[in-house]
């Protein structure tokens, strides 16, 4: 068993897990984050992209003890009292469906904001998000919502 | 995934040391191959060691046209790294188009490497640069480094800390990614520098990464993508599976070469 503590949307938090046990599994089933999804589990998808130490990272090919003593931000730790930036922005262009990748998306590109500044062209934007399956949208609204979140982050 | 016993290794010498107690333990750095394999449970080692929190082996020096790159360093820091971008452009981008930004913040060379996955990037580059692999045991030249398919020079306890090559003179890295894993179809890397021409080739081999020999020659004595045309590249070493036959990877070899000599200019 691993003794693990790190700081998880600006709360430490800690616990005994497996040492097998993956940082996504730690986030929904230890902390109760169901935020964080798993669209793939073969680290395809996107879907579980949390941030540690400020770096986006599929947290379904990460272990919870390779986060141990680190920084992360999940989806429930972007928004304050009002929806985050990019948050808002999925919301007001449509940049979703079923929601499933939606979590992965946003903090892809918040990720992608914080390493490549705040104008973003589509085509760096559909690079960027090589890593992030949508079976729903066609990627057209995301693609836009990113634009117009990362413009006013 | 079948269990295993984390351990955070401080310096290469513990990592050994505890590699050394372990029944049947694997190192492991961004993971990002390592961990997939063992959630498909083709992989149960019994002990995991980290080596991401060893500060000896990260980060990227360049003095002149020599470079070294610690084999802890990831593809993102490869990639965005100004200095060696000024040295040598082409690593850079190889790193830039590894899997996605989420891979490159985890995957290192050293695991790359390693790992000398058929279709992987890096393998090419190390063969193309003439590089050398420095292990905590000793150094060895990129020629002899990549034996076969998933299969290298390194011993299980061994442990790679750097890479080290000089800069060419000009180079680049052209790939057909495979349009789902993004991984090499073919991909080729091509260099002229002190030491001569160095084509390699990854994705393609039925072996593992190549050096093509004919190319070198045509290309050493005209540094032109037409100076390939004439080449053969053989399709009876090369790799046939769903996504294409060896023929196909025949031809996408010898674009991706014309290519690569293209941007190198
Ligand atoms: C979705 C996805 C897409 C990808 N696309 C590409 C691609 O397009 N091109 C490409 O080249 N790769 C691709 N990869 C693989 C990626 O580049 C991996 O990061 C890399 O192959 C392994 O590096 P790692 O640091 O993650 O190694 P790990 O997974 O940690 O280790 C891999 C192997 O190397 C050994 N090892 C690790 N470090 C060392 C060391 N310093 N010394 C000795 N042995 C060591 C381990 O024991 C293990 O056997 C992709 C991966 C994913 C998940
Ligand atoms: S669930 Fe992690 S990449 Fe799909
Ligand atoms: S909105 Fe349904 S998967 Fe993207």
């Amino acid at each position: 068993m691993a003794s693990i503590s790190m700081t998880v949307n600006g709360k430490t938090v800690g616990g005994e897990v497996e040492d097998r046990t993956l940082l996504v599994e730690f986030i929904r089933e230890n902390l109760r984050l169901t935020g964080t999804h798993v669209g793939c589990d073969t680290s395809q998808c996107g879907a579980c992209v949390v941030h540690v130490d400020g770096k986006a990272v599929k947290s379904c090919t990460t272990l919870a003890a390779q986060a141990n003593g680190c920084e992360i931000t999940t989806i429930e730790g972007l928004a304050s009292d009002d929806l985050h930036p990019m948050q808002q922005a999925f919301k007001d262009n449509h940049g979703l469906q079923c929601g499933f990748c939606t979590p992965g998306m946003i903090m892809a590109a918040t990720d992608m904001v914080n390493r490549l500044g705040k104008n973003l062209d589509e085509k760096t934007i559909r690079a960027e998000l090589e890593g992030n399956i949508c079976r729903c949208t066609g990627y057209h609204n995301i693609v836009k919502s990113i634009q117009d979140g990362a413009s006013k982050m | 995934m079948y269990n295993t016993n984390y351990h955070r290794a401080s310096s290469v010498k513990d990592a050994v040391a505890t590699m050394g107690k372990s029944d049947d333990g694997k190192f492991v750095s961004g993971g990002q191959t390592l961990i997939p394999t063992m959630k498909q449970r083709l992989a149960a080692p019994s002990d995991l060691i980290d080596l991401r929190h060893v500060d000896s082996m990260k980060g990227i020096a360049v003095k002149g046209n020599q470079v070294t790159i610690g084999a802890g360093t990831t593809h993102a820091e490869v990639n965005a790294s100004k200095e060696l971008r000024k040295a040598c452009p082409s690593i850079c981008d190889l790193a830039g188009h590894i899997g996605d930004p989420h891979v490159r913040n985890m995957g290192t060379i050293g695991g790359s490497i390693a790992n000398n996955d058929p279709a992987a990037d890096y393998p090419a580059a190390m063969m193309a640069l003439g590089a050398q692999i420095v292990t905590d045991k000793r150094t060895i030249d990129a020629d002899d480094f990549f034996t076969g398919m998933f299969d290298t020079a390194l011993e299980e306890d061994e442990i790679i800390t750097s890479v080290t090559f000089t800069a060419p003179a000009k180079g680049a890295y052209s790939k057909f990614p495979n349009p789902a894993s993004r991984y090499a179809m073919a991909g080729v890397f091509v260099s002229q520098g002190d030491s001569g021409v160095r084509v390699a080739v990854t994705g393609a081999g039925s072996d593992g990464v190549f050096r093509h020999g004919e190319m070198e020659a045509a290309l050493a004595s005209n540094w032109d993508s037409s100076a390939i045309a004439e080449c053969n590249i053989d399709a009876d070493d090369l790799l046939s599976d769903l996504h294409g036959d060896n023929s196909y990877r025949a031809n996408l070899v010898k674009v991706m070469a014309k290519r690569a000599v293209e941007a190198a200019g």
